[in-house]
């Protein structure tokens, strides 16, 4: 049940406040190397904020988080987006007023990436989504719900990370897009990426995962292996039944 | 309506044109001094109010580099790099530790800025204005004047620069990055960009061009510690006519109103020429709030 | 007859005395200190201290808009210069000058004054309202230093001081020690006044605003009325220290219209500590005090306000709530 011995993410006993608010009571969770693990919960049970801790746009009160053994809570943002952490958040927030291209530029243009490399990783991402090979020089704003899903995936694709951390990703998507939201997250699996994926779309999540996670009330509750639950498990009903 | 008419024919022509490109000429100054204004603004929500003595210290700089090199087109380049480097110090040491706090925080920290450096140049220089040299005294015929080429160089220049900014701020990665930082700080950083490093450097650019138009002004008025004063205010209220954050805009507003003063200084003396900008800012408050040319939100 | 059973009910007396009255034994305390002053203190502390009171009282009058509504003000310099020329043309149009008349003068004008900047700058909010105030603060100086005729542009004006006059009752010349105690009963008279105000329902408003302003607005009340209110009663306290300095020191300038000193004012209450009333007092003291300090030290040329300026940006940083904003809740309870 436990992921291979040395886990990309390790995350220890973590505690967040806002304000006053406990928001996260000492969650503990793990994602291996090339594994998708899912995180699944009602709204408000602090999920999200998880992740942003994770990608230091929390700073969390107590606990470790280590990533590839070291330790990260004081590594500042831009530098574990260098270091391979990349995050797609609930809304997308893909760059309204630049290109998709320019989108794109943005995770392309750090040090060390030859112009060859780029070329390349462009062309990749473009096999994946050639609606934004299409529309590439189109402001990001004038995209659809479902195209910029798409363009904010393929924008953390570009950092080239070890790690993609997924906030509901077929949030207000069509039953198509979710599909496709899926092959993805397949195709990205077997590039090696790891993705700790945060959804409220259940058959997806147990679907896509190896391992699961379900949290309430700001901490970690059940954690088994995907292929252990299925849709209409009394675990999944007790924390996510409607 | 005779007399109104006859009023008009009175005055020449070509006192006319004369203004216009003096006007013209000023408002590209003022026009360079706001966009740094209006780019740190922008970008980084703070209101410089150091932005006029870091003009002023650019031409001081300026007369420094030319006293020791002869040259004036080395001075206004080292002066831009030298003040560009200072204004880096600057927002480093005053202005990042204050990054999420009260944006009022960052103008009373600037306006401090500003005394200090105020006292500083005059402490050092003393309150004798100094003077540079222009580069280029050849004068032209224009009309019954001799009017200099240099000031149509000082136009021509401040449309280079900020022209050149423009496209920089378009096509570079170094454009890109600040344009992501300013539509979503927070996703700009998850992007891998070195959110509080593009900061310093928006920062130390507008300190170039402020200081750029600093020497650039030397030659036409002379070099004392309060130049910095009536640039910054007139820089101001063009921000604040031109909609605030709106580079275009401030152009705009510069040009427009110093070819207001211009004409009015032709009735007027320069000093009284100066209510001019004050009630095109009263009646941009009154009508249009958000500037004058700036597309009325909806 | 039955008598009913002798029961005496004390009232349970609380450990130790009361906010209020540890709150006015302090001030009756500071209070007997600020009288005693003028006569043990030498002539030159004795001034200085009238002076402090001064810039502390326009000091205080800023700390409505900045401490209790949120409003940062460059503006001040404008009510106090306008406090200045309104006494300073009470004393030169009517003779005898009249001390009264001087102050209503005064008044009058930097409350016109308030109503005209209010009116353009609260439609906007926070920076822009700044900003706003610092532009029509030089509007003002440079109408001041233009119009020669009317307010002796460059070199100001000078008059005579009037007599300290109390109808019916007293009427001689000021002298150093009647100065002090009449600027110090304006003075005081002026904080319980804006104390008052700040404790009173509209002062919740003004707080309210300071909040939340879409909150405040949503809830019914005219956000704007209240803001013009508010800077016009700053302008009028403010313009009162004007009129004091006027009278002190029987000179009017332009250089007190100056944004410079609107910007020495928002020192003061930084530095003294916004929201309290009597930290931008203090505030004022405290710059004054390093001011004459320094040009003891490094003599009248060293340009003093270089160090101040670093401590001034090193408090923003590290000490924002300034001197007394550790105490500002029991302040203003």
């Amino acid at each position: 049940m436990s992921a291979a011995s040395d886990p990309l993410v390790q995350i220890d006993e973590l505690h967040t406040y806002y304000g006053k608010s406990h928001i996260l009571h000492g969650v503990s969770l793990q994602v291996g190397r090339g594994e998708v693990v899912g995180l699944l919960g009602r709204n408000g049970v602090g999920k999200t904020t998880t992740l942003k801790t994770i990608i230091g746009l929390v700073s969390p009160a107590q606990g470790r988080i280590a990533y590839e053994g070291r330790p990260i809570t004081d590594i500042a943002t831009h530098r574990l987006a260098r270091l391979g952490i990349a995050y797609v958040p609930e809304e997308r927030r893909i760059f309204r007023l630049l290109t998709v291209i320019e989108n794109l530029r943005t995770g392309l243009d750090r040090d060390g990436v030859s112009d060859n490399r780029k070329r390349e990783l462009l062309d990749k991402v473009f096999a994946y989504f050639p609606v934004l090979a299409e529309r590439r020089n189109q402001a990001g704003g004038t995209l659809s719900g479902g195209e910029q899903q798409m363009l904010a995936i393929a924008r953390a694709m570009m950092l080239e990370p070890k790690i993609i951390l997924l906030d509901e990703p077929t949030e207000g998507l069509m039953p198509r897009m979710v599909s496709q939201i899926h092959q993805i997250i397949d195709a990205l699996h077997q590039d090696g990426v790891a993705i700790l994926l945060v959804e409220q779309n259940v058959p997806l999540t147990l679907a896509a995962s190896q391992r699961i996670y379900i949290m309430e009330k700001g901490a970690v509750r059940h954690h088994c292996m995907a292929s252990e639950v299925t849709v209409n498990d009394p675990v999944i009903h007790q924390y996510l039944g409607v | 309506m005779d007399a109104v008419a006859g009023f008009f024919q009175s005055i020449p022509i070509e006192l006319i044109i004369v203004q216009t490109i003096n006007g013209i000429v000023t408002g590209m100054i003022l026009a360079l001094v706001a966009s740094g204004l209006t780019l740190i603004f922008g970008i980084m929500d703070v209101v410089n109010f150091a932005h006029g003595e870091l003009f002023m210290l650019g031409a001081y700089c300026g007369v420094i580099v030319f006293a020791l090199t002869g040259n004036f087109w080395v001075a206004l380049i080292t002066s831009a790099l030298t003040v560009a480097l200072f204004g880096a110090a600057l927002q480093i040491a005053t202005l990042r530790p204050l990054v999420g706090r009260d944006p009022l925080t960052t103008i009373l920290a600037t306006f401090g800025t500003s005394l200090i450096l105020q006292n500083y140049a005059l402490w050092q220089f003393g309150p004798v204005a100094r003077k540079i040299d222009e580069p280029i005294s050849a004068q032209f015929t224009l009309f019954y004047l001799q009017y200099p080429w240099y000031r149509l160089v000082i136009a021509g220049l401040s449309a280079a620069i900020i022209g050149g900014f423009w496209l920089f701020l378009k096509h570079s990665k170094f454009g890109v990055w600040i344009r992501a930082t300013t539509q979503d700080r927070v996703m700009a950083q998850a992007m891998g960009i070195p959110v509080p490093w593009v900061l310093t450097g928006v920062f130390a650019l507008g300190a170039a061009m402020a200081a750029a138009s600093g020497v650039l002004f030397a030659p036409l008025a002379g070099v004392n510690h309060t130049m910095g004063l009536d640039w910054v205010l007139k820089a101001f209220i063009v921000v604040v006519v031109g909609g605030m954050g709106s580079l275009g805009g401030s152009i705009a507003a510069a040009i427009f109103i110093s070819l207001l003063e211009a004409y009015a200084s032709i009735w007027v003396s320069p000093a009284q020429a100066v209510i001019v900008s004050f009630v095109v800012l009263i009646l941009t408050l009154l009508f249009r709030p958000t500037g004058l040319f700036v597309p009325t939100p909806k | 007859m039955t008598t009913a059973p002798l029961e005496t009910t004390t009232p349970i007396a609380g450990p130790g005395l009361s906010h209020r009255t540890i709150y006015w034994i302090g001030f009756c305390v500071i209070m007997a200190l600020l009288v005693i002053a003028p006569l043990v203190l030498p002539a030159f502390w004795r001034r200085f201290l009238t002076e402090v009171l001064i810039w502390g009282l326009l000091a205080m009058s800023s700390d409505l808009l900045i401490g209790y509504t949120g409003m940062v003000s460059f503006g001040h310099s404008v009510f106090f210069g306008l406090g200045m020329y309104g006494a300073a043309a009470a004393l030169l149009l009517f003779s005898p000058p009249n001390l009264w008349l001087a102050i209503g003068f005064g008044l009058a004008g930097a409350g016109a004054a308030a109503l005209f900047v209010a009116y353009f700058s609260t439609r906007l909010r926070d920076i822009y309202f700044a900003i706003t105030t610092l532009i029509f603060s030089q509007i003002f100086y440079v109408i001041i230093f233009t119009w020669t005729a009317m307010t002796g542009g460059e070199n100001g004006l000078i008059f005579t001081r009037p007599h300290l006059t109390i109808p019916f009752l007293y009427d001689a010349r000021f002298n150093g020690a009647t100065m002090h105690w009449f600027v110090l009963a304006m003075v005081t008279a002026s904080f319980l006044i804006l104390r008052r105000i700040t404790q009173s329902p509209f002062g919740a408003v003004l707080q309210s605003i300071r909040e939340n302003e879409a909150r405040t607005r949503a809830i019914g009340y005219p956000v704007q009325l209240y803001k013009i209110v508010a800077v016009m009663l700053s302008g009028l306290f403010a313009g009162l220290a004007g009129v004091l300095y006027a009278i002190q020191n029987e000179f009017a300038a332009p250089d007190f219209v100056y944004f410079i000193t609107s910007g020495d004012t928002v020192i003061f209450n930084v530095m003294g500590g916004i929201g309290t009333l009597v930290g931008p007092i203090v505030g004022a003291g405290f710059f004054q005090l390093l001011r004459e300090l320094l040009s003891r030290l490094f003599g009248d040329q060293f340009p003093y306000l270089i160090p101040l300026g670093v401590i001034f940006i090193v408090m923003i940083i590290f000490l924002p709530q300034g001197l007394l904003g550790f105490a500002r809740r029991w302040l203003n309870r």
